[in-house]
């Protein structure tokens, strides 16, 4: 039942994302309205389609690849919409359309087989978790997406050179305080997701759950990195480009994690 | 008695050094120059501007080398020497004098051609001359036209884009380094014509404070004041920066005022807020190094030119467009100057009298039937003799020596109640 809201979503999304690639090159404003309706509506059928799965499952649909990389998908897609309540950010929907998609794509790929759940698995912290933590690295993905837009449109305030991105870019406060807020709302989830990790872990191995696997150390550094620019940016300002860049790069750690967590079936 | 002459004597930026202008301004206003100009027998009419690029007098007088002397001894006495005025001054006469001002009211002889500042200012200075009634006739005349002509160059040329775009283009940047330019500081430094442009147009984005550092803090305090902000000396400049946002540098320095190693301790202190730099002084004021900082950004005159896609040869033509339209227009101007004597107005005051007796002539002749050619010749020299003793007076009162009406009013009362201007433009489009 689930699955063809699944690919109905995914049709959407394409729509979505078309618009506002047209939207970018032509910037009208009623093509934005509309990719912005289209992109919504998607991200509606989306959220039937996790709730479908999750009674059909009878449990959370955070297990297997393919739910995994949809449900972050869609937090992609929430976390995105959830801004418009507080700022717009100029052309942002376009970069992160495209990702939401490129997600599905990779999902649509995946297995769709409901696995039955192990019995050590079967711990409400595993979906404190991974919801949590999935949530996080959406927020984070946001960030690197303002981190990337933030250093196409340095460079032509840098050089000079004005060409396809400096007027369909916002400005550069913009971008660098859409960093910071992501990353004020990333950081703590993703630590509340690595508590509930630890929690659970300690549920299945007893007493000592701190293996060093390098999924684990990578989870540390990448929480370092992000603590680090936090920190940094509350007590000597740190901003712009290198918050940017280093936004970018702990980005690719948590892509990395999610990935390997993924392939050694978390 | 004489011919009379209009006489501009003026300096500007071209060729005279700032240290020289600054004496040379007339701080004070116009109403005291003015006055004391009063004092001078020669002087008709008489008119002062002086901007923080230009001092101008003009005059109209019937000796003008004399005048000329004292009028310069009685503005510049005391402040500059003698010697010094005359390396630096430029007078021009008649025609010359026209074009000139035609050229300063279109700004083109600004030093940001194409700014639109220099309009404004001429009208304040031309509002004080006519208050206190210095101008004239041919004045009123002659500075109407400039703004005329100034219009006709903005309107028909691009050469304001030029100037306009800078502004607009620092604006533009602005926005995209910081968002929302509310709340944004800027500061000054250096208080020239086009720095006082651009601040404007910040302004007008809902910057908040103005800090202007200028070598003389009595320019640097009244500018301040016109944007309701703070003055303070060149060498504060650094301290200040810490809570500044963009910087606006106009400087008449010869060599760089501010470097990287000025600014790049600072940053830190800004907590890394970023720095928006405008270096709109030629030759540069700004280190260009200074652009290789994270969060700052530097752009000079040049980069701002880019940005607004006005390449130079596009300028030039503008420029060129808006030279011939001076041209036409100070010609024009003059031909109106030559009509104002009192033979050329007698010789239209003939003519005009003469088309109207040929037109009604010929509608009246052919009316009437079968009349010998004496009769004509009768009608004719009837309607001649008309038309010669109504203009008998008009040309009497012309001609004649009045004591209380001067001879350039009368002919302008004549030109005025025969309409001979206006026939005269009539037949030149």
């Amino acid at each position: 039942m689930s699955y063809p809201l699944f690919q109905a979503s995914f049709t959407v999304y394409c729509i979505a994302t078309a618009l506002y690639i047209i939207f970018f090159l032509n910037q009208k404003k009623q093509i934005r309205k509309a990719a912005r309706m289209v992109f919504i509506a998607a991200a509606f059928l989306h959220a039937v389609n996790i709730l479908l799965r999750y009674i059909e499952a009878g449990h959370t649909p955070i297990t297997s690849i393919h739910e995994v990389i949809s449900f972050f998908a869609w937090s992609v897609a929430c976390c995105h919409l959830s801004f418009r309540w507080r700022y717009t950010v100029k052309n942002s929907g376009t970069f992160t359309a495209v990702i939401v998609l490129l997600l599905m794509l990779i999902a649509s790929f995946a297995s769709r087989k409901i696995l039955p759940l192990p019995p050590e698995m079967q711990s409400w912290w595993l979906p404190v978790h991974a919801s949590v933590s999935i949530i996080a690295a959406a927020f984070l993905t946001l960030a690197a997406i303002g981190g990337v837009m933030y250093l196409l449109q340095e460079r032509e305030l840098k050089q000079k050179r004005f060409g396809f991105f400096f007027s369909r870019l916002p400005s550069l406060d913009t971008l660098d305080k859409l960093n910071q807020h992501c990353i004020s709302i990333g950081f703590p989830l993703m630590t509340v997701g690595m508590l509930a990790g630890y929690i659970w872990a300690r549920q299945i191995w007893g007493g000592r759950p701190w293996q060093w696997n390098p999924k684990i150390v990578m989870s540390v550094i990448t929480w370092l990195l992000y603590a680090g620019l936090m920190h940094q940016r509350f007590t000597l300002g740190w901003r712009g480009r290198r918050a940017a860049g280093i936004t970018i790069i702990a980005f690719f750690a948590v892509l990395l994690i999610i990935g390997s967590m993924l392939q050694e079936g978390l | 008695m004489g011919q009379d002459s209009i006489v501009l004597l003026g300096v500007n930026h071209k060729k005279t050094p700032l240290e020289i202008r600054e004496k040379m301004a007339l701080t004070g206003g116009y109403q005291e120059p003015l006055e004391q100009l009063r004092g001078l027998e020669g002087l008709k009419e008489y008119y002062l501007l002086s901007t923080c690029n230009r001092v101008e007098v003009l005059f109209i007088s019937q000796n003008p080398e004399q005048m000329r002397r004292e009028v310069l001894d009685l503005l510049f006495a005391g402040k500059v020497s003698r010697e010094e005025v005359a390396g630096c001054i430029y007078v021009y006469e008649n025609q010359e004098a026209v074009h000139h001002l035609f050229m300063v009211a279109s700004s083109l002889d600004s030093m940001i051609v194409g700014e639109s500042q220099i309009l404004g200012q001429l009208k304040e200075a031309f509002r004080h001359a006519s208050e206190q009634k210095t101008a004239g006739m041919i004045l009123n005349r002659l500075l109407h036209k400039a703004f005329s002509v100034a219009k006709r160059v903005r309107t028909e040329t691009r050469i304001g884009a030029n100037a306009v775009s800078i502004s607009y283009a620092a604006v533009e940047l602005g926005r995209k380094i910081f968002g929302d330019l509310r709340g944004k500081r800027v500061m000054l430094v250096g208080a020239g014509e086009m720095a006082e442009l651009a601040a404007e147009h910040l302004m007008g984005q809902g910057i908040d404070d103005v800090v202007v550092a200028n070598r003389t803090l009595e320019r640097a305090m009244k500018l301040a004041a016109r944007f309701k902000g703070r003055a303070i000396g060149l060498d504060e400049v650094v301290d200040q920066l810490l809570d500044v946002d963009i910087l606006i540098s106009s400087t008449g320095a010869q060599g760089l005022v501010l470097f990287k190693k000025d600014i790049a301790p600072l940053m830190p202190r800004r907590r890394n807020r970023p720095l928006f730099f405008i270096d709109i002084a030629v030759p540069r004021d700004l280190d260009p190094e200074i652009n290789t900082l994270e969060n700052i950004y530097l752009y000079d005159i040049d980069d701002l030119n880019n940005v607004v896609e006005m390449n130079r040869e596009q300028r030039d033509k503008e420029a060129l467009k808006a030279r011939r339209i001076v041209e036409e227009e100070s010609l024009k101007f003059q031909r109106w100057l030559a009509g104002m004597e009192v033979t050329p107005t007698i010789v239209d005051l003939r003519a005009v009298a003469e088309s109207i007796c040929q037109a009604e002539l010929a509608k009246t002749l052919p009316r009437l039937n079968g009349i010998s050619s004496k009769e004509r010749k009768s009608i004719e020299r009837m309607a001649a003799s008309i038309v010669g003793k109504m203009l008998h007076h008009p040309m009497r009162y012309l001609k004649a020596e009045h004591a209380c009406i001067d001879q350039t009013e009368r002919i302008m009362q004549v030109r005025n109640l025969f309409q001979l201007n206006e026939q005269y433009e009539q037949s030149e489009e």
